[in-house]
Protein backbone atom coordinates (compact mmCIF):
# COMPACT_ATOMS: atom_id res chain seq x y z
CA UNK A 1 0.00 0.00 0.00
CA UNK A 2 2.88 2.32 0.73
CA UNK A 3 4.29 1.42 -2.67
CA UNK A 4 0.97 2.32 -4.27
CA UNK A 5 0.88 5.63 -2.43
CA UNK A 6 4.42 6.48 -3.50
CA UNK A 7 3.66 5.49 -7.07
CA UNK A 8 0.58 7.70 -7.20
CA UNK A 9 2.46 10.61 -5.70
CA UNK A 10 5.30 10.19 -8.19
CA UNK A 11 2.88 10.09 -11.09
CA UNK A 12 1.13 13.21 -9.87
CA UNK A 13 4.40 15.08 -9.54
CA UNK A 14 5.77 13.94 -12.86
CA UNK A 15 2.72 14.79 -14.94
CA UNK A 16 2.52 18.10 -13.10
CA UNK A 17 -1.24 18.14 -13.65
CA UNK A 18 -2.25 17.30 -10.11
CA UNK A 19 -1.37 19.88 -7.62
CA UNK A 20 0.18 22.60 -9.72
CA UNK A 21 -2.99 22.94 -11.72
CA UNK A 22 -5.30 22.88 -8.70
CA UNK A 23 -3.25 25.55 -6.96
CA UNK A 24 -3.16 27.75 -10.05
CA UNK A 25 -6.91 27.35 -10.43
CA UNK A 26 -7.46 28.28 -6.79
CA UNK A 27 -5.28 31.37 -7.26
CA UNK A 28 -7.18 32.44 -10.36
CA UNK A 29 -10.56 32.06 -8.65
CA UNK A 30 -9.31 34.17 -5.74
CA UNK A 31 -8.06 36.82 -8.13
CA UNK A 32 -11.21 36.85 -10.23
CA UNK A 33 -13.59 37.39 -7.31
CA UNK A 34 -12.51 41.01 -6.57
CA UNK A 35 -13.01 41.78 -10.26
CA UNK A 36 -16.54 40.49 -9.93
CA UNK A 37 -17.57 42.15 -6.68
CA UNK A 38 -15.36 45.23 -6.74
CA UNK A 39 -12.21 46.16 -4.84
CA UNK A 40 -13.94 47.40 -1.68
CA UNK A 41 -11.94 45.77 1.13
CA UNK A 42 -14.74 45.70 3.67
CA UNK A 43 -16.95 43.72 1.28
CA UNK A 44 -14.09 41.37 0.48
CA UNK A 45 -13.40 40.86 4.15
CA UNK A 46 -16.97 39.66 4.70
CA UNK A 47 -17.04 37.19 1.82
CA UNK A 48 -13.41 36.02 2.05
CA UNK A 49 -14.00 32.81 4.09
CA UNK A 50 -16.78 31.66 1.80
CA UNK A 51 -14.87 32.45 -1.38
CA UNK A 52 -11.77 30.62 -0.17
CA UNK A 53 -13.84 27.57 0.71
CA UNK A 54 -15.72 27.50 -2.58
CA UNK A 55 -12.46 28.06 -4.46
CA UNK A 56 -10.74 25.19 -2.65
CA UNK A 57 -13.72 22.96 -3.32
CA UNK A 58 -13.74 23.70 -7.05
CA UNK A 59 -9.97 23.28 -7.28
CA UNK A 60 -10.37 19.91 -5.59
CA UNK A 61 -12.91 18.90 -8.21
CA UNK A 62 -10.52 19.53 -11.10
CA UNK A 63 -8.26 16.54 -10.70
CA UNK A 64 -10.89 14.04 -9.54
CA UNK A 65 -11.51 12.28 -12.84
CA UNK A 66 -7.79 11.48 -13.11
CA UNK A 67 -7.85 9.38 -9.94
CA UNK A 68 -8.97 6.20 -11.71
CA UNK A 69 -9.20 7.16 -15.38
CA UNK A 70 -5.47 6.96 -16.13
CA UNK A 71 -5.09 3.68 -14.28
CA UNK A 72 -8.01 2.26 -16.19
CA UNK A 73 -6.59 3.30 -19.56
CA UNK A 74 -3.25 1.56 -19.09
CA UNK A 75 -4.82 -1.46 -17.41
CA UNK A 76 -3.19 -1.03 -14.01
CA UNK A 77 -6.61 -0.71 -12.40
CA UNK A 78 -7.35 -4.33 -13.34
CA UNK A 79 -4.04 -5.32 -11.78
CA UNK A 80 -4.88 -3.42 -8.62
CA UNK A 81 -8.27 -5.12 -8.44
CA UNK A 82 -6.64 -8.56 -8.52
CA UNK A 83 -3.81 -7.55 -6.18
CA UNK A 84 -3.64 -9.12 -2.72
CA UNK A 85 -4.61 -5.89 -0.97
CA UNK A 86 -8.37 -5.28 -0.66
CA UNK A 87 -9.91 -2.88 -3.14
CA UNK A 88 -11.21 -0.79 -0.23
CA UNK A 89 -7.58 -0.22 0.77
CA UNK A 90 -6.67 0.76 -2.79
CA UNK A 91 -9.48 3.30 -2.81
CA UNK A 92 -8.44 4.75 0.54
CA UNK A 93 -4.83 5.07 -0.62
CA UNK A 94 -5.95 6.71 -3.84
CA UNK A 95 -7.98 9.22 -1.85
CA UNK A 96 -5.01 9.86 0.43
CA UNK A 97 -2.76 10.47 -2.58
CA UNK A 98 -5.32 12.85 -4.02
CA UNK A 99 -5.50 14.71 -0.73
CA UNK A 100 -1.71 14.96 -0.45
CA UNK A 101 -1.44 16.37 -3.97
CA UNK A 102 -4.44 18.74 -3.89
CA UNK A 103 -6.06 19.11 -0.47
CA UNK A 104 -2.85 19.67 1.44
CA UNK A 105 -1.35 22.28 -0.93
CA UNK A 106 -4.71 24.06 -1.04
CA UNK A 107 -4.83 24.15 2.74
CA UNK A 108 -1.32 25.56 2.95
CA UNK A 109 -1.99 28.13 0.22
CA UNK A 110 -5.34 29.29 1.59
CA UNK A 111 -3.95 31.70 4.24
CA UNK A 112 -1.73 33.23 1.58
CA UNK A 113 -4.69 33.81 -0.70
CA UNK A 114 -6.59 35.05 2.33
CA UNK A 115 -4.28 38.06 2.33
CA UNK A 116 -5.45 38.89 -1.18
CA UNK A 117 -9.07 38.93 -0.01
CA UNK A 118 -8.26 40.87 3.15
CA UNK A 119 -9.34 38.08 5.50
CA UNK A 120 -9.78 39.24 9.09
CA UNK A 121 -6.70 38.27 11.19
CA UNK A 122 -8.34 35.79 13.63
CA UNK A 123 -9.73 33.90 10.66
CA UNK A 124 -6.40 32.58 9.37
CA UNK A 125 -5.98 29.89 11.99
CA UNK A 126 -9.57 28.69 11.73
CA UNK A 127 -9.60 28.76 7.94
CA UNK A 128 -6.45 26.65 7.75
CA UNK A 129 -7.60 24.30 10.47
CA UNK A 130 -11.02 23.95 8.85
CA UNK A 131 -9.53 23.20 5.45
CA UNK A 132 -7.08 20.74 6.95
CA UNK A 133 -9.96 18.83 8.55
CA UNK A 134 -12.43 19.28 5.71
CA UNK A 135 -10.44 18.62 2.54
CA UNK A 136 -9.88 14.91 3.33
CA UNK A 137 -13.66 14.52 3.16
CA UNK A 138 -13.66 16.31 -0.20
CA UNK A 139 -10.99 13.94 -1.54
CA UNK A 140 -12.81 10.88 -0.22
CA UNK A 141 -16.21 11.90 -1.61
CA UNK A 142 -14.51 12.78 -4.88
CA UNK A 143 -12.85 9.38 -5.05
CA UNK A 144 -16.27 7.79 -4.63
CA UNK A 145 -17.59 9.93 -7.50
CA UNK A 146 -14.59 8.99 -9.65
CA UNK A 147 -15.21 5.30 -8.92
CA UNK A 148 -18.84 5.68 -10.03
CA UNK A 149 -17.98 7.34 -13.33
CA UNK A 150 -14.74 5.56 -14.24
CA UNK A 151 -16.39 3.48 -16.95
CA UNK A 152 -17.81 6.45 -18.81
CA UNK A 153 -16.20 8.08 -21.80
CA UNK A 154 -16.97 11.64 -20.86
CA UNK A 155 -17.47 11.22 -17.15
CA UNK A 156 -15.89 14.52 -16.12
CA UNK A 157 -18.98 16.70 -16.30
CA UNK A 158 -21.24 14.05 -14.81
CA UNK A 159 -18.69 13.58 -12.04
CA UNK A 160 -19.04 17.20 -10.95
CA UNK A 161 -22.83 16.97 -11.09
CA UNK A 162 -22.73 13.92 -8.81
CA UNK A 163 -20.06 15.11 -6.43
CA UNK A 164 -20.98 18.75 -5.85
CA UNK A 165 -24.27 18.06 -4.01
CA UNK A 166 -22.36 15.64 -1.78
CA UNK A 167 -19.98 18.45 -0.87
CA UNK A 168 -22.75 20.57 0.62
CA UNK A 169 -22.49 19.56 4.31
CA UNK A 170 -18.70 19.88 4.37
CA UNK A 171 -18.88 23.28 2.70
CA UNK A 172 -21.54 24.55 5.10
CA UNK A 173 -19.62 23.57 8.22
CA UNK A 174 -16.26 24.60 6.78
CA UNK A 175 -17.42 28.05 5.79
CA UNK A 176 -19.17 28.38 9.14
CA UNK A 177 -15.92 27.60 10.97
CA UNK A 178 -14.06 30.28 9.01
CA UNK A 179 -16.93 32.75 9.36
CA UNK A 180 -17.15 32.32 13.12
CA UNK A 181 -13.39 32.44 13.38
CA UNK A 182 -13.22 35.80 11.67
CA UNK A 183 -15.96 37.28 13.84
CA UNK A 184 -14.48 35.98 17.11
CA UNK A 185 -17.31 33.56 17.83
CA UNK A 186 -16.68 30.07 19.06
CA UNK A 187 -16.09 27.88 15.98
CA UNK A 188 -15.57 24.57 17.76
CA UNK A 189 -19.12 23.23 17.20
CA UNK A 190 -19.08 23.37 13.38
CA UNK A 191 -15.45 22.25 13.48
CA UNK A 192 -16.38 19.15 15.43
CA UNK A 193 -19.33 18.44 13.13
CA UNK A 194 -17.12 18.80 10.07
CA UNK A 195 -14.48 16.52 11.57
CA UNK A 196 -17.31 14.07 12.17
CA UNK A 197 -18.27 14.16 8.49
CA UNK A 198 -14.64 13.65 7.48
CA UNK A 199 -14.28 10.71 9.85
CA UNK A 200 -17.54 9.17 8.70
CA UNK A 201 -16.68 9.64 5.03
CA UNK A 202 -13.24 8.10 5.36
CA UNK A 203 -14.63 5.20 7.34
CA UNK A 204 -17.58 4.30 5.10
CA UNK A 205 -17.05 5.67 1.61
CA UNK A 206 -14.11 3.36 0.70
CA UNK A 207 -16.59 0.48 0.84
CA UNK A 208 -19.09 2.25 -1.41
CA UNK A 209 -16.33 3.33 -3.80
CA UNK A 210 -14.83 -0.17 -3.94
CA UNK A 211 -18.29 -1.62 -4.63
CA UNK A 212 -18.74 0.85 -7.50
CA UNK A 213 -15.28 0.00 -8.85
CA UNK A 214 -16.03 -3.72 -8.79
CA UNK A 215 -19.21 -3.11 -10.77
CA UNK A 216 -17.30 -1.02 -13.28
CA UNK A 217 -14.57 -3.62 -13.70
CA UNK A 218 -17.01 -6.48 -14.20
CA UNK B 1 -49.30 -14.61 -2.20
CA UNK B 2 -45.89 -13.47 -1.15
CA UNK B 3 -44.75 -9.91 -1.62
CA UNK B 4 -41.82 -11.19 -3.70
CA UNK B 5 -44.19 -12.38 -6.42
CA UNK B 6 -43.88 -8.83 -7.70
CA UNK B 7 -40.25 -9.59 -8.45
CA UNK B 8 -41.22 -11.84 -11.34
CA UNK B 9 -41.42 -9.48 -14.33
CA UNK B 10 -44.22 -11.42 -15.99
CA UNK B 11 -46.31 -11.48 -12.83
CA UNK B 12 -45.53 -7.84 -12.27
CA UNK B 13 -46.71 -6.90 -15.76
CA UNK B 14 -49.95 -8.76 -15.22
CA UNK B 15 -50.58 -7.05 -11.91
CA UNK B 16 -49.50 -3.65 -13.22
CA UNK B 17 -51.81 -3.87 -16.22
CA UNK B 18 -54.71 -4.55 -13.89
CA UNK B 19 -53.84 -1.94 -11.26
CA UNK B 20 -52.73 0.99 -13.40
CA UNK B 21 -56.09 2.04 -14.93
CA UNK B 22 -57.75 1.95 -11.51
CA UNK B 23 -54.93 3.83 -9.86
CA UNK B 24 -54.99 6.51 -12.51
CA UNK B 25 -58.76 6.82 -12.27
CA UNK B 26 -58.69 7.04 -8.46
CA UNK B 27 -55.81 9.53 -8.57
CA UNK B 28 -57.68 11.70 -11.05
CA UNK B 29 -60.83 11.48 -8.93
CA UNK B 30 -59.00 12.48 -5.74
CA UNK B 31 -57.03 15.25 -7.40
CA UNK B 32 -60.06 16.75 -9.14
CA UNK B 33 -62.17 16.51 -5.98
CA UNK B 34 -59.46 17.80 -3.67
CA UNK B 35 -58.29 20.63 -5.87
CA UNK B 36 -61.81 21.74 -6.79
CA UNK B 37 -62.83 21.59 -3.14
CA UNK B 38 -59.75 23.51 -2.12
CA UNK B 39 -59.91 26.04 -4.91
CA UNK B 40 -63.63 26.86 -4.94
CA UNK B 41 -65.07 25.90 -1.60
CA UNK B 42 -62.61 26.82 1.12
CA UNK B 43 -62.47 30.19 2.84
CA UNK B 44 -59.46 32.48 2.66
CA UNK B 45 -57.06 32.50 5.54
CA UNK B 46 -57.38 35.59 7.70
CA UNK B 47 -53.71 36.45 7.34
CA UNK B 48 -52.69 34.85 4.06
CA UNK B 49 -55.78 35.68 2.03
CA UNK B 50 -56.43 33.48 -0.96
CA UNK B 51 -52.79 32.35 -1.23
CA UNK B 52 -53.62 29.67 1.31
CA UNK B 53 -55.16 27.75 -1.61
CA UNK B 54 -51.64 27.01 -2.84
CA UNK B 55 -51.26 24.63 0.09
CA UNK B 56 -53.27 21.95 -1.75
CA UNK B 57 -50.46 21.65 -4.28
CA UNK B 58 -47.44 22.66 -2.24
CA UNK B 59 -47.73 20.30 0.72
CA UNK B 60 -48.66 17.07 -1.15
CA UNK B 61 -45.97 17.55 -3.79
CA UNK B 62 -43.33 18.31 -1.17
CA UNK B 63 -44.31 15.23 0.82
CA UNK B 64 -44.23 13.02 -2.23
CA UNK B 65 -40.92 14.46 -3.42
CA UNK B 66 -39.29 13.14 -0.26
CA UNK B 67 -41.30 9.91 -0.19
CA UNK B 68 -40.34 9.19 -3.80
CA UNK B 69 -36.67 9.36 -2.86
CA UNK B 70 -37.33 7.10 0.12
CA UNK B 71 -39.07 4.63 -2.18
CA UNK B 72 -36.09 4.74 -4.53
CA UNK B 73 -33.79 4.07 -1.59
CA UNK B 74 -35.80 1.02 -0.56
CA UNK B 75 -36.03 -0.41 -4.07
CA UNK B 76 -32.32 0.22 -4.60
CA UNK B 77 -31.57 -1.73 -1.42
CA UNK B 78 -33.82 -4.56 -2.56
CA UNK B 79 -31.98 -4.61 -5.87
CA UNK B 80 -28.57 -4.68 -4.21
CA UNK B 81 -29.53 -7.40 -1.75
CA UNK B 82 -31.91 -9.65 -3.66
CA UNK B 83 -31.07 -8.76 -7.29
CA UNK B 84 -34.67 -8.38 -8.46
CA UNK B 85 -34.61 -6.47 -11.71
CA UNK B 86 -38.11 -5.10 -11.25
CA UNK B 87 -36.93 -3.36 -8.11
CA UNK B 88 -34.07 -1.56 -9.87
CA UNK B 89 -36.35 -0.55 -12.72
CA UNK B 90 -38.95 0.76 -10.28
CA UNK B 91 -36.33 3.06 -8.80
CA UNK B 92 -35.44 4.27 -12.28
CA UNK B 93 -39.11 4.78 -13.11
CA UNK B 94 -39.78 6.76 -9.94
CA UNK B 95 -36.94 9.28 -10.34
CA UNK B 96 -38.48 11.58 -12.98
CA UNK B 97 -41.79 11.56 -11.10
CA UNK B 98 -40.05 12.52 -7.87
CA UNK B 99 -38.17 15.25 -9.67
CA UNK B 100 -41.42 16.65 -11.07
CA UNK B 101 -42.87 16.77 -7.55
CA UNK B 102 -39.75 18.55 -6.33
CA UNK B 103 -40.09 21.15 -9.07
CA UNK B 104 -43.78 21.64 -8.25
CA UNK B 105 -42.97 22.10 -4.57
CA UNK B 106 -40.24 24.61 -5.39
CA UNK B 107 -42.32 26.51 -7.93
CA UNK B 108 -45.46 26.75 -5.81
CA UNK B 109 -43.30 27.67 -2.84
CA UNK B 110 -41.67 30.50 -4.76
CA UNK B 111 -45.04 31.77 -5.98
CA UNK B 112 -46.38 31.59 -2.43
CA UNK B 113 -43.31 33.21 -0.96
CA UNK B 114 -43.47 36.27 -3.15
CA UNK B 115 -46.65 37.80 -1.61
CA UNK B 116 -46.16 36.37 1.90
CA UNK B 117 -42.47 36.84 2.59
CA UNK B 118 -41.87 39.53 -0.05
CA UNK B 119 -39.36 37.35 -1.88
CA UNK B 120 -39.42 34.54 -4.42
CA UNK B 121 -36.53 32.78 -2.86
CA UNK B 122 -34.91 32.76 0.55
CA UNK B 123 -31.96 30.67 1.64
CA UNK B 124 -34.10 29.00 4.20
CA UNK B 125 -33.16 25.45 5.33
CA UNK B 126 -36.31 23.86 3.95
CA UNK B 127 -36.11 25.62 0.61
CA UNK B 128 -32.42 24.98 0.23
CA UNK B 129 -32.70 21.31 1.10
CA UNK B 130 -35.32 20.95 -1.60
CA UNK B 131 -32.99 22.56 -4.09
CA UNK B 132 -30.32 20.05 -3.07
CA UNK B 133 -32.85 17.21 -3.36
CA UNK B 134 -33.50 18.44 -6.90
CA UNK B 135 -29.75 18.24 -7.64
CA UNK B 136 -29.69 14.68 -6.30
CA UNK B 137 -32.55 13.68 -8.60
CA UNK B 138 -30.75 15.34 -11.50
CA UNK B 139 -27.50 13.48 -10.81
CA UNK B 140 -29.33 10.18 -10.32
CA UNK B 141 -31.19 10.48 -13.64
CA UNK B 142 -28.04 11.65 -15.44
CA UNK B 143 -26.09 8.64 -14.15
CA UNK B 144 -28.83 6.25 -15.31
CA UNK B 145 -28.81 7.70 -18.80
CA UNK B 146 -25.02 7.87 -19.05
CA UNK B 147 -24.30 4.15 -18.56
CA UNK B 148 -25.08 1.79 -21.40
CA UNK B 149 -25.11 -1.62 -19.74
CA UNK B 150 -28.40 -1.82 -17.82
CA UNK B 151 -27.14 -3.96 -14.93
CA UNK B 152 -24.09 -1.80 -14.38
CA UNK B 153 -26.31 1.27 -14.45
CA UNK B 154 -28.68 -0.29 -11.93
CA UNK B 155 -25.81 -1.16 -9.57
CA UNK B 156 -24.09 2.21 -9.76
CA UNK B 157 -27.26 4.26 -9.39
CA UNK B 158 -28.29 2.11 -6.44
CA UNK B 159 -24.96 2.85 -4.73
CA UNK B 160 -25.36 6.53 -5.57
CA UNK B 161 -28.89 6.49 -4.13
CA UNK B 162 -27.61 4.99 -0.88
CA UNK B 163 -24.73 7.41 -0.44
CA UNK B 164 -26.88 10.28 -1.66
CA UNK B 165 -29.53 9.54 0.96
CA UNK B 166 -26.98 9.74 3.75
CA UNK B 167 -25.65 13.02 2.44
CA UNK B 168 -29.15 14.40 1.84
CA UNK B 169 -29.97 13.84 5.50
CA UNK B 170 -26.63 15.33 6.53
CA UNK B 171 -27.29 18.38 4.37
CA UNK B 172 -30.72 18.79 5.92
CA UNK B 173 -29.25 19.07 9.42
CA UNK B 174 -26.27 21.10 8.24
CA UNK B 175 -28.70 23.60 6.73
CA UNK B 176 -30.62 23.89 9.97
CA UNK B 177 -27.35 24.82 11.58
CA UNK B 178 -26.49 27.23 8.78
CA UNK B 179 -29.50 29.49 8.76
CA UNK B 180 -32.74 30.12 10.60
CA UNK B 181 -35.65 29.87 8.25
CA UNK B 182 -38.65 31.85 7.16
CA UNK B 183 -40.57 28.66 6.55
CA UNK B 184 -43.02 27.60 9.23
CA UNK B 185 -42.63 24.31 11.02
CA UNK B 186 -44.76 21.24 10.45
CA UNK B 187 -48.49 21.90 10.50
CA UNK B 188 -49.65 18.36 9.85
CA UNK B 189 -48.10 16.40 12.70
CA UNK B 190 -50.42 14.02 14.45
CA UNK B 191 -49.27 14.81 17.96
CA UNK B 192 -49.42 18.58 18.08
CA UNK B 193 -52.04 20.90 19.50
CA UNK B 194 -51.77 23.66 16.96
CA UNK B 195 -52.49 22.13 13.59
CA UNK B 196 -54.08 23.50 10.50
CA UNK B 197 -57.83 23.99 10.90
CA UNK B 198 -60.28 21.39 9.64
CA UNK B 199 -61.65 23.57 6.84
CA UNK B 200 -58.28 23.35 5.11
CA UNK B 201 -57.36 19.95 6.50
CA UNK B 202 -59.92 17.71 4.77
CA UNK B 203 -59.46 18.93 1.20
CA UNK B 204 -55.72 18.79 1.85
CA UNK B 205 -56.02 15.14 2.87
CA UNK B 206 -57.89 14.36 -0.34
CA UNK B 207 -55.16 16.10 -2.35
CA UNK B 208 -52.44 14.16 -0.54
CA UNK B 209 -54.28 10.93 -1.32
CA UNK B 210 -54.49 12.07 -4.94
CA UNK B 211 -50.75 12.70 -5.14
CA UNK B 212 -49.95 9.37 -3.51
CA UNK B 213 -52.24 7.53 -5.91
CA UNK B 214 -50.83 9.40 -8.87
CA UNK B 215 -47.33 8.45 -7.79
CA UNK B 216 -48.29 4.79 -7.41
CA UNK B 217 -50.01 4.75 -10.79
CA UNK B 218 -47.10 6.44 -12.52
CA UNK B 219 -44.49 4.18 -10.91
CA UNK B 220 -46.34 1.00 -11.91
CA UNK B 221 -46.98 2.35 -15.38
CA UNK B 222 -43.40 3.52 -15.93
CA UNK B 223 -41.89 0.35 -14.44
CA UNK B 224 -43.91 -1.67 -16.94
CA UNK B 225 -42.46 0.54 -19.68
CA UNK B 226 -38.95 -0.07 -18.40
CA UNK B 227 -39.54 -3.83 -18.34
CA UNK B 228 -40.73 -3.70 -21.96
CA UNK B 229 -37.63 -1.69 -22.92
CA UNK B 230 -35.43 -4.21 -21.16
CA UNK B 231 -37.08 -7.08 -23.01
CA UNK B 232 -36.61 -5.17 -26.25
CA UNK B 233 -32.94 -4.73 -25.39
CA UNK B 234 -32.59 -8.47 -24.78
CA UNK B 235 -34.27 -9.32 -28.10
CA UNK B 236 -32.09 -6.95 -30.08
CA UNK B 237 -28.99 -8.38 -28.40
CA UNK B 238 -30.07 -11.88 -29.39
CA UNK B 239 -30.69 -10.74 -32.98
CA UNK B 240 -27.24 -9.22 -33.17
CA UNK B 241 -25.72 -12.45 -31.90
CA UNK B 242 -27.53 -14.54 -34.48
CA UNK C 1 -65.10 31.65 -9.76
CA UNK C 2 -64.24 32.37 -6.15
CA UNK C 3 -63.06 35.84 -5.28
CA UNK C 4 -59.29 35.53 -5.02
CA UNK C 5 -58.72 39.10 -3.91
CA UNK C 6 -55.39 40.72 -4.62
CA UNK C 7 -53.51 37.43 -4.90
CA UNK C 8 -55.41 36.10 -7.92
CA UNK C 9 -52.32 36.06 -10.14
CA UNK C 10 -50.24 34.11 -7.63
CA UNK C 11 -52.87 31.48 -6.90
CA UNK C 12 -53.79 31.02 -10.55
CA UNK C 13 -50.17 30.74 -11.67
CA UNK C 14 -49.36 28.22 -8.92
CA UNK C 15 -52.25 26.03 -10.08
CA UNK C 16 -51.34 26.50 -13.73
CA UNK C 17 -47.66 25.60 -13.23
CA UNK C 18 -48.42 22.54 -11.09
CA UNK C 19 -51.15 21.15 -13.29
CA UNK C 20 -49.03 21.70 -16.39
CA UNK C 21 -46.14 19.81 -14.82
CA UNK C 22 -48.36 16.95 -13.64
CA UNK C 23 -49.96 16.65 -17.07
CA UNK C 24 -46.50 16.79 -18.64
CA UNK C 25 -45.11 13.91 -16.59
CA UNK C 26 -48.20 11.79 -17.23
CA UNK C 27 -48.07 12.58 -20.96
CA UNK C 28 -44.35 11.78 -21.09
CA UNK C 29 -44.93 8.44 -19.38
CA UNK C 30 -47.77 7.72 -21.78
CA UNK C 31 -45.70 8.48 -24.88
CA UNK C 32 -42.75 6.45 -23.59
CA UNK C 33 -45.01 3.52 -22.77
CA UNK C 34 -46.67 3.54 -26.18
CA UNK C 35 -43.32 3.77 -27.96
CA UNK C 36 -41.89 0.88 -25.91
CA UNK C 37 -45.01 -1.23 -26.50
CA UNK C 38 -44.88 -0.67 -30.26
CA UNK C 39 -41.14 -1.35 -30.52
CA UNK C 40 -41.47 -4.50 -28.44
CA UNK C 41 -44.39 -5.83 -30.50
CA UNK C 42 -42.39 -5.24 -33.63
CA UNK C 43 -39.29 -6.97 -32.25
CA UNK C 44 -41.30 -9.92 -30.96
CA UNK C 45 -42.94 -10.21 -34.36
CA UNK C 46 -39.54 -10.33 -36.00
CA UNK C 47 -38.35 -12.89 -33.47
CA UNK C 48 -41.34 -15.13 -34.25
CA UNK C 49 -40.88 -14.80 -38.02
CA UNK C 50 -37.23 -15.69 -37.86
Amino acid sequence: MTALLLRDLRLAFRSGGGFGLALAFFLIVTILVPFGVGPDTSTLRIIAPGILWVGALLACLLSLDRIFAIDREDGSLDLLATAPIPLEGVVAVKALAHWLTTGLPLTLAAPLFGVLLNLAPPGYVWLTLGLALGTPALSMIGTFGAALTVGLKRGGLLLSLLVLPLYVPTLIFGAEVAQRGTSNLDPTTPLALMAGITAGATALLPFAAAAALRVNLR
Amino acid sequence: MSFWEFANPRRFMGIADRIVPWAFALAALCLVTGLTWGFFFTPDDFRQGSTVKIIYLHVPSAMMAINAWAMMLITSLVWLVRRHHVSALAAKAAAPVGMTFTVIALATGAIWGQPMWGTWWAWDPRLTSFLILFLFYLGYIALWSAIEDPDTAADLTAVLCLVGSVFAVLSRYALLFWNQGLHQGATLSLDKEENISDVFYFPLLVCIAGFVLLFIALVFYRTATEIRLRRLHAISLRERMA
Amino acid sequence: MPDLGSYAVEVMSAYAVSITLLVAVVALSFVQSRRARRALDEAEGRARDA
